[in-house]
């Protein structure tokens, strides 16, 4: 494999898998998010 | 009896007659060990690591010191940590004690900053390719894009450890000057109008459990993706559980502080240690550097550039500014997006966001690295 195609493998293939790792990452934390709300805080009458 | 006199005294002058018939490597690697020494201690420029970075240059270049030699004392704290990688993922457990993912998490979208703000790293690959750098050199080189000083080292001591010295050390210089690299490119790439674009405050919608789960979840989805890089997801995570989950004050504590702090000491030391003269002063060196200061303008400028898109594409809502921190250095470059924004608009604070943005560009680095190796390791080059 010459310069040229490692490069160009590198950017599509890494670069492309950073970006989309990154972006699973977030809809994972969106997911966790919806999953495990932060529960409202209780206000004097409550408690 | 004469005879043994003059060796003696021989043997005492050796050192000088070698600085001058020999020695005009090491005589610049004095001055370069001083400069840095002088940076870290009088201009407070990332003091922790450029103090035993000097101080190693320093005594490495001292005319037959063999400091840097087999069994010297730099060449074992070299052998104890950074051939083995040890070094670089402890300070990476400190890193993940030390940061609130916070901000990231209250709005996870801005993740995707982090991944544009690693664009400089793969660019640079190309350009160091062109100039007919070697695939694994190359690829250490443009690690330097990652903007940080750990993962450089991880990469670069297993991949092309002769270039270690240069790499570490355009890596931390260029992490410090930060500040002075990312306001003309923020500046050139955006106009006025959107760098007064306000964001609002950030409202805290993340609870303690997603906090803890957040680790561990990195820890699993980037290990599967790219095992090879799992150490140094691992490691910063581990750090980070420590922290969410409250349970182990004590190590979190000893991590962000004493791990940390002896750790740096030896790994700068062991740094410094790989700048003899003879080695490090080659044309290569001058590259790497050049190129290192590539990489990071060029993630800076792809942030700014991905902020526009996405500012575009929210009808002016985002602030490109943000942009521009998707890169490793923290807090410093979410502190100059900051800085930049007030200068515009008094009364714009895009602190929290660009931290989000700035702890993004933090696992943006590391995964990119993780791909990086796990890519190289399918194509066979590792």
């Amino acid at each position: 494999m010459n310069n040229w195609d490692f490069g160009l493998t590198m950017l599509i293939v890494a670069g492309g898998g950073t970006f989309l790792t990154l972006w699973l990452l977030g809809l994972i934390i969106d997911l966790l998010k919806r999953l495990f709300p932060l529960a409202p805080e209780k206000s004097a009458n409550d408690r | 009896m004469i005879d043994n006199v003059v060796a003696g005294l021989s043997g005492l002058a050796a050192g000088v007659v070698y600085l001058f018939t020999q020695g005009l490597p090491n005589a610049i690697m004095l001055v370069v060990g001083g400069t840095l020494l002088y940076l870290g201690a009088k201009k407070n420029v990332e003091p922790l690591l450029l103090i035993p970075i000097g101080m190693g240059c320093v005594l490495v270049n001292i005319p037959l010191s063999e400091l840097g030699g087999e069994g010297g004392l730099l060449r074992i704290f070299y052998e104890m940590g950074v051939a083995n990688e040890v070094f670089p993922l402890l300070i990476f457990v400190a890193i993940g004690a030390m940061t609130d993912f916070g901000p990231l998490l209250e709005n996870p979208r801005i993740l995707l900053f982090g991944a544009a703000g690693q664009f400089g790293i793969f660019l640079t690959l190309m350009l160091a390719l062109a100039l007919g750098f070697p695939a694994l050199e190359a690829v250490s080189i443009a690690i330097i894009g990652a903007c940080d000083g750990p993962t450089a080292i991880y990469v670069t001591s297993q991949y092309a450890p002769h270039l270690l010295g240069p790499v570490s050390v355009a890596a931390y210089s260029y992490m410090a000057l930060v500040p002075i690299i990312m306001p003309p490119i923020m500046r050139a790439l955006t106009t006025e109008k959107e760098r007064k674009v306000r964001m609002g405050s950030v409202k805290k919608t993340v609870s303690q459990t997603t906090k803890v789960l957040f680790p561990l979840v990195v820890t699993l989805v980037g290990g599967l993706i790219a095992p090879k890089g799992l150490p140094l997801l691992g490691t910063i995570m581990l750090g980070n559980f420590m922290r969410e989950s409250g349970a182990v004050a004590r190590l979190t504590k000893a991590s962000e502080n004493e791990v940390a702090n002896v750790v740096t000491l030896f790994l700068g030391l062991a740094i410094g240690g790989t700048m003899e003269g003879h080695a490090f002063l080659k044309p290569t060196t001058l590259a790497i550097f050049g190129m290192g200061f590539v990489a990071i303008s060029l993630d800076v400028a792809a942030g700014v550039l991905f902020g526009k898109l996405v500012c575009a594409m929210t009808g002016g809502k985002v602030n490109p500014l943000i942009g521009a921190a998707g890169i490793s250095a923290y807090p410093m470059a979410a502190r100059v997006v900051q800085t930049e924004g007030l200068r515009y608009d008094k009364k714009n604070h895009l602190l929290m966001h660009a931290a989000g943005a700035n702890t993004g560009g933090q696992i943006g680095s590391v995964v990119a690295a993780a791909v990086m190796l796990s890519v190289l390791k399918g194509m066979g080059l590792i």
